[in-house]
């Protein structure tokens, strides 16, 4: 059972690995964040986004219904990541953080442009104008790309605070 | 029709009672030998046999047959979080414990045997569960079942069954000779969980032969978000079952 996941029961991440998997756990939880808040707000709170819309394409239906199960996965399987980082003392919040944005923004990009405009699995919202929304919200993933990305290279070179090494 | 129903009911709810004594009759020969069997796992038994055959015996049952949505509650009872108490109650365990060595080397036999090896990877199970549900809903296969006792009972006796072989097969709380990597079960879990989000929206859309349109959407949205809230459950569980298998050992065994 040890050994899987692609590591071999690592006592410590080793260097080379720091950044890669503090991007990737915080990667999969952006992925996954920004769905569920897609989900909470748009869907149920403020009730804009439909369950179905008859125009949904089925490939539409098929990655509408991929990314939904995805998103609870990496959610869940981001954080335990996260905490697997910490208890390595090997976690680099700053990478961290950007893995996050790249995730939600490219995810949130994908959902904006893809699923909404060439699938037709939804609309942002019903009975106006959707091309402010269109913007805001393709707009507001770049914005999270761009951010996550120059906060991932600009904390390339730092390395976890290690408290055992008396760093 | 109805009164087939009563004696079978009456035959379930034996069935479900001798389910938990026997549970109950191995915790008590089992325990003198070993270490007291938890009751937390006891009650989860408990819970796991009463949803199970309240999805079939009592006023759910009742109503499912002529509303969707009470169908769809009893389905996700059935289906999946029964099926999930019961693999948390680690009832082979328990067998395996209570049983004579001679008989437990038999039973484990069997649980390393390829059939068993077979059903219990993670792609058969999901392909077993979620494949008998794309069947059950969108071919006639749903208004047949309500007009021959036998398909409704097998059909119900399937949905149990491959629940729990799903659970198994994801989650590894009892002893499982054939074990996959997190990696593998993972990616099979997703794509099951795909499957199951794409037909309850299916559903939503385009209702089951002899379903009305309002009920096709209510059952349709509680499929979907009901199968989340317990597959959540079963994420939690497996990722904090990864959790534990790679802890870093120098940094447990310092500590």
């Amino acid at each position: 059972m040890e050994g899987e996941f692609g590591m071999a029961n690592p006592q410590y991440v080793s260097e080379k690995q720091f950044n890669p998997r503090n991007i990737w756990s915080g990667f999969l939880f952006g992925v996954g964040i920004v769905t569920f808040l897609d989900e909470a707000i748009f869907h149920q709170l403020l009730h804009w986004h439909h369950f179905y819309d008859k125009s949904t394409t089925s490939i539409g239906l098929v990655s509408d219904g991929f990314f939904h199960a995805l998103s609870w996965f990496t959610t869940v399987g981001g954080l335990f990541l996260l905490v697997d980082l910490r208890r390595q003392e090997s976690l680099k919040w700053k990478t961290w953080l950007g893995g996050v944005l790249l995730g939600a923004g490219l995810f949130q990009f994908y959902d904006g442009t893809i699923q909404h405009k060439l699938m037709m699995v939804h609309q942002i919202r019903y009975n106006v104008d959707v091309l402010p929304y269109d913007v805001v919200w393709n707009l507001t993933a770049i914005i999270m790309i761009a951010i996550g990305y120059y906060l991932i290279l600009k904390s390339k070179n730092t390395k976890p605070l290690r408290e055992s090494e008396g760093v | 029709m109805l009164l087939h129903f009563n004696y079978g009911e009456l035959f379930l709810l034996v069935i479900s009672g001798m389910g938990i004594l026997v549970y109950l009759v191995c915790i008590a020969i089992s325990n003198p030998y070993y270490k007291k069997w938890p009751i937390s796992r006891m009650i989860l038994w408990i819970l796991g046999v009463l949803l199970a055959v309240s999805a079939v015996v009592g006023p759910i049952a009742a109503r499912a047959h002529h509303d969707f949505v009470f169908h769809m509650i009893g389905h996700l009872l059935l289906g999946m979080l029964a099926p999930l108490l019961l693999v948390l109650s680690a009832p082979m365990t328990l067998l395996l414990r209570t049983l004579s060595t001679s008989h437990a080397r038999r039973l484990t036999t069997i649980l390393r045997s390829k059939p068993v090896q077979f059903v219990t990877n993670p792609l058969t199970a999901s392909v077993l569960n979620i494949g008998g549900l794309w069947l059950l809903y969108t071919t006639n296969l749903y208004k047949m079942m309500h007009h021959y006792l036998t398909l409704h009972v097998l059909i119900h006796i399937h949905v149990f069954l491959v629940g729990y072989l799903f659970t198994v097969s994801m989650i590894y709380i009892d002893p499982m000779p054939h074990r996959k990597s997190y990696f593998y079960r993972a990616i099979v879990f997703v794509l099951a969980l795909t499957g199951h989000g794409i037909l309850s929206k299916y559903i939503y859309a385009f209702p089951p032969t002899g379903v009305a349109q309002t009920q096709a959407e209510q059952g349709g949205i509680l499929m979907y978000y009901g199968g989340d809230a317990v597959d959540l459950i079963l994420i939690i569980i497996f990722c904090s079952q990864w959790y534990r298998a790679c802890r870093p050992k120098n940094v447990v065994l310092s500590s």
